[in-house]
């Protein structure tokens, strides 16, 4: 009872560690230009791909995550540049639309260059379960949760302690004043992409010795990512991580205790709740430390 | 100091300016002057940088800034301090005035932020406290302590008294001339004309995006038609 019950818990909390991280990279986008980017599960495909690839290709691991995370940044900065940047005075509806559109074609290209197998990287240290209470814990499941511990750390470290990170918070909350001190409102949205894509490529490397990946894994991760940040609140940090583990938690129990075939409609059921009973998520969207 | 030659101005077809020429000297408090909607934010704003121009020339110590981006302006010594203040709501107050060292860095922000403290001591006592749910004029206060964090050379004021009470408007106005016996210079933009003109060195009367008066803060003053047209009634 309890053994089942805490590896439902583990595989949750692993899984809701990646929503959390994709999640922070739907919020961080949000605050600095009110787009919701929609190619942001595409960001986890890639750096899981890139990595794959990588690695195939005999580069040793730790040099292929590094370049995989660059690689990610790049199409986000890329991203932003060639079809955000240029669209920059259109409507934010028109905006979301035009990220959709990169997302279609990001796992078109992804099919090109890669293909449509599914596709798995070596677990970081070994494949040895250690038992935890009768529950199994993979080595990988700690690689997943100590990561997205410290680039959570690191986040809050970067917006809530360095000049840097306070001024991309001050563009998000008053554009022209933020101009007036000499911040640079452009390269603000340039680094918010260039930072959401590398959060997506790491909780994508650091999943896919568990959960495998192909082309399309970024439909659902991104979905879930997404219902994470509504669930925290868009544009709140602590609420999209809050968001994130809610979210994994509730689809493990729900594969867990009712069928898997309910896993994936949770995230849904969720996003749905929200919209309609808290628009403005558990933590709302107002306070002073959002991330 | 700075000089601005013929600027023209529109939002979509409508001119705001139509044609400004003024200039401020360094060590100057230069005043104008100017009804609603004569286009007294569109000046500042295009002074800034964050408002496109369809006319004229900006210069400003001698070189010409009029395609300067907006950051970079800031970078050569202009501060602004916008109308209705626009702190950052949700940050402190002392991260507002972090961010007026945002182009400059140094060693000095900790000793910076005291002098505004000094000044200001009601911003002290609610340091960390969100600049939102300080008071208008407690805003204001922290919107001129932020611009000075820059230690700008030329400081634009854009209606730092609008919606103030009376003993606070006399207070942001004893802070303007003390920032000008410190030996800033000053270009204030106020509806508030008795009072603005008052403490300038210089003035400009500005009416539907055009200069149509200009002289000493006195003379402006005793002038019969400023005195008809802005005095009377404000
Ligand atoms: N965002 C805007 N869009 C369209 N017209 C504007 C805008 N801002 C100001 N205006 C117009 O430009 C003129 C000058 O406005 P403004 O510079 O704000 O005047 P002031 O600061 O002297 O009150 C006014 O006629 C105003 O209606
Ligand atoms: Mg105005």
């Amino acid at each position: 009872m309890l053994s089942s019950f805490l590896q439902f818990l583990i595989s949750g909390v692993t899984v809701g560690a990646i929503y959390a991280l994709c999640g922070l990279g739907f919020s961080i986008i949000f605050n600095a230009s009110h787009v919701i980017n929609f190619a942001q599960g595409e960001f986890i495909m890639i750096g899981a791909m890139s990595a794959v690839w990588l690695a195939d290709a005999g580069v040793p691991l730790p040099l292929a995550v590094i370049l995989a995370i660059l690689v990610t940044m790049a199409v986000g900065v890329l991203l932003e540049k060639l079809a955000v940047e240029p669209a920059r005075k259109a409507s934010v509806t028109t905006l979301i639309i035009i990220t959709i559109g990169a997302s279609i074609f990001l796992r078109g290209l992804a099919q090109e260059v890669w293909d449509k197998n599914f596709h798995k990287l070596e677990s970081f240290s070994g494949e040895t379960p250690i038992n935890l209470l009768g529950a199994v814990l993979m080595p990988q499941t700690i690689w997943v949760l100590g990561t997205a511990v410290i680039v959570i750390l690191l986040l809050a470290w970067f917006f809530n302690r360095t000049l840097e990170g306070k001024a991309m918070l001050a563009t998000s909350f008053n554009p022209l004043a933020a101009q007036l001190m000499g911040i640079n409102t452009k390269r603000v949205l340039l680094i918010s992409f260039g930072l959401s894509a590398g959060l997506g490529a790491v909780g994508g490397i650091v999943i896919t010795p568990i959960t495998f990946t192909a082309y399309d894994n970024g439909i659902m991760l991104g979905l879930k990512g997404f219902s994470a940040a509504v669930l925290g609140g868009l544009g709140n940090g602590a609420g999209a991580v809050a968001g994130g583990l809610i979210v994994g938690i509730a689809e493990a129990m729900a594969a867990g205790y009712l069928s898997s075939a309910y896993k994936d409609a949770v995230a849904f059921i969720i996003i749905l709740a929200v919209l309609v009973f808290m628009p403005n998520g558990l933590f709302g969207r107002k306070g002073t430390e959002r991330v | 100091m700075m000089e601005v030659r013929g600027l023209i101005s529109h939002y979509g077809r409508i001119q705001a300016l139509s044609g400004i020429d003024l200039r401020v000297e360094a060590g100057e408090l230069v005043a104008l002057v100017g009804a609603n909607g004569a286009g007294k934010t569109t000046l500042l704003r295009a002074l800034s940088g964050v408002q496109p121009l369809s006319g004229g020339a900006i210069w400003f110590e001698g070189a010409d800034i009029t395609r300067t981006k907006p950051a970079d302006r800031v970078g050569l010594g202009i501060a602004q301090v916008p109308e209705g203040r626009q702190v950052f709501g949700p940050l402190s107050v002392e991260d507002n005035l972090k961010l007026g060292t945002y182009r400059r860095r140094g060693p000095n922000v900790a000793q910076d932020i005291e002098r505004v403290y000094t000044q200001f001591p009601i911003l002290k006592e609610k340091r960390q406290q969100a600049a939102g749910t300080l008071s208008g004029g407690q805003q204001q206060m922290l919107a001129i302590g932020r611009a000075l964090m820059s230690h700008p050379k030329l400081l634009l004021l854009d209606e730092p008294s609008m919606g103030l009470a009376p003993l606070l408007v006399e207070e942001i106005f004893r802070t303007v001339t003390e920032l000008k016996k410190e030996g800033t210079t000053i270009f204030l933009v106020e509806q508030n004309a008795t009072a603005a003109l008052a403490i300038a060195d210089r003035g400009y009367v500005l009416e539907t995006g055009k200069v149509v008066l200009e002289g000493k803060g006195a003379d402006l003053l005793a002038n019969d038609e400023v005195k008809a047209a802005y005095l009377g009634g404000v």
